[in-house]
């Protein structure tokens, strides 16, 4: 049975689409099928980041009014296989999604995927609702940061009363935290929260930390998802994430400071 | 920049320890929004055919109407308070 996964926060611009990516990339690579599919719909942007934006056609809002078959707009991934994507629409109107529509699509989709990673637009409005809706498992994005972690709880108290499972009286969305553009050295300094003070406020179990990193950025410019840069500290926390969302024990890595040596921090002072 | 000051910098910054207060401030945001997330949309329409209500018989100061929704366990309250005048008291006893 395909489980319904969506990326949400509630802010915007903390790492959903970012996050998608990277973790609907992850999930392919273990092998397993996987759609990740943009909710925001006149701001698309989850095909720029995923590499793909020249190869789109159609997009969601095609199929849910039956301009497309769903094949004709998924797009491919070429680096991965057992991965899809379904953008959104550029240009029409929010009210493009409608409750049917959406169902429609991802129960054509449960067809064929295992995993449908759903990437919501920010706020709480239409589109942050309709990509909620569906969902067996929610990963909530929260920079440790105010109005992150406010929006953060926001977004869980929809989750619990507006999702097709709260309305349907059934077992709750499944919450997990995870917490990105976390810059261990100012949690040091005590300029940032520390990991255990946004769980203490959200009471959330943690998927993972993401580090601050300069790679997230690099891997945007370039069209390619972060969890691909191996060698970055970000993509590696990406990936331990998958592996702990299908229930692996793997430690929190990039939490706490590098050590540095006499030589670097003299270096970096007087730089 | 003296050789002094280039080794004892970092002892001369004070630190800023604001993520403290941003746990604090998120803690008591927090609470109250959730404190008024389950509260019905009727709320503040019930509160103000109340005061309509008892001011057709009592001169009443519709701040000092309090309606106040309560959810313990399966039980969900409803809390009116409302706070008559001196003079409406008093003419009362009369």
């Amino acid at each position: 049975m395909a489980t319904v996964i969506v990326m949400t926060s509630g802010k915007g611009g903390v790492g959903k689409t970012t996050s998608s990516a990277a973790f609907a990339t992850g999930l392919a690579l273990r092998g397993h099928k996987t759609v990740v599919i943009d909710f925001d719909v006149g701001l698309r942007n989850l095909d720029l980041v995923m590499g793909c934006e020249r190869r789109v056609v159609f997009d969601f809002v095609n199929v849910i009014q039956g301009d497309a078959k769903l094949n004709q707009a998924l797009v491919r991934d070429r680096r991965v296989e057992n991965l899809a994507i379904l953008p959104t629409s550029q240009t029409r109107d929010k009210d493009a999604l409608t409750r049917d529509g959406v169902a429609r699509v991802i129960d054509e989709l449960k067809q064929e995927f295992d995993y449908i990673v759903c990437d919501s637009p920010a706020g709480i409005e239409r589109g942050a609702l309709m990509a909620l809706y569906w969902a067996d498992e929610a990963i909530v994005v929260t920079n440790p940061e105010v109005s992150s972690v406010r929006d953060s709880d926001r977004i869980l108290g929809l989750l619990q009363s507006r999702s097709r499972r709260a309305e349907e009286g059934g077992e709750p969305v499944k919450e997990h935290l995870l917490l990105t553009r976390y810059d261990t050295e100012r949690v040091e300094r005590g300029e940032m929260m520390k990991i255990a003070d946004v769980l203490e406020i959200l009471a959330v179990p943690l998927l993972g930390v993401i580090p601050e990193s300069q790679s997230v950025l690099k891997a945007s410019n370039v069209g390619q998802p972060v969890i691909l840069d191996t060698a970055s500290n970000a993509g590696q926390a990406y990936k331990d994430c998958v592996g702990r969302f299908l229930g692996e024990q793997i430690d929190l890595r990039f939490v706490n400071p590098e050590r540095k040596g006499i030589f670097q921090r003299l270096l970096r002072r007087s730089a | 920049m003296s050789i002094f000051n280039f080794f004892f910098r970092r002892q001369e910054e004070e630190p800023d320890k604001s993520a403290g207060s941003a746990k604090e401030r998120l803690q008591i945001v927090v609470a109250h929004d959730r404190a008024g997330r389950n509260r019905p949309d009727y709320l503040p329409r019930l509160q103000r055919d109340l005061i309509d209500v008892v001011s057709r018989y009592v001169p009443i100061d519709p701040q000092k109407v309090q309606v106040k929704f309560g959810s313990d366990g399966g039980i969900s309250t409803l809390e009116v308070d409302v706070e008559l005048p001196q003079e409406a008291a008093k003419a009362r006893l009369q």
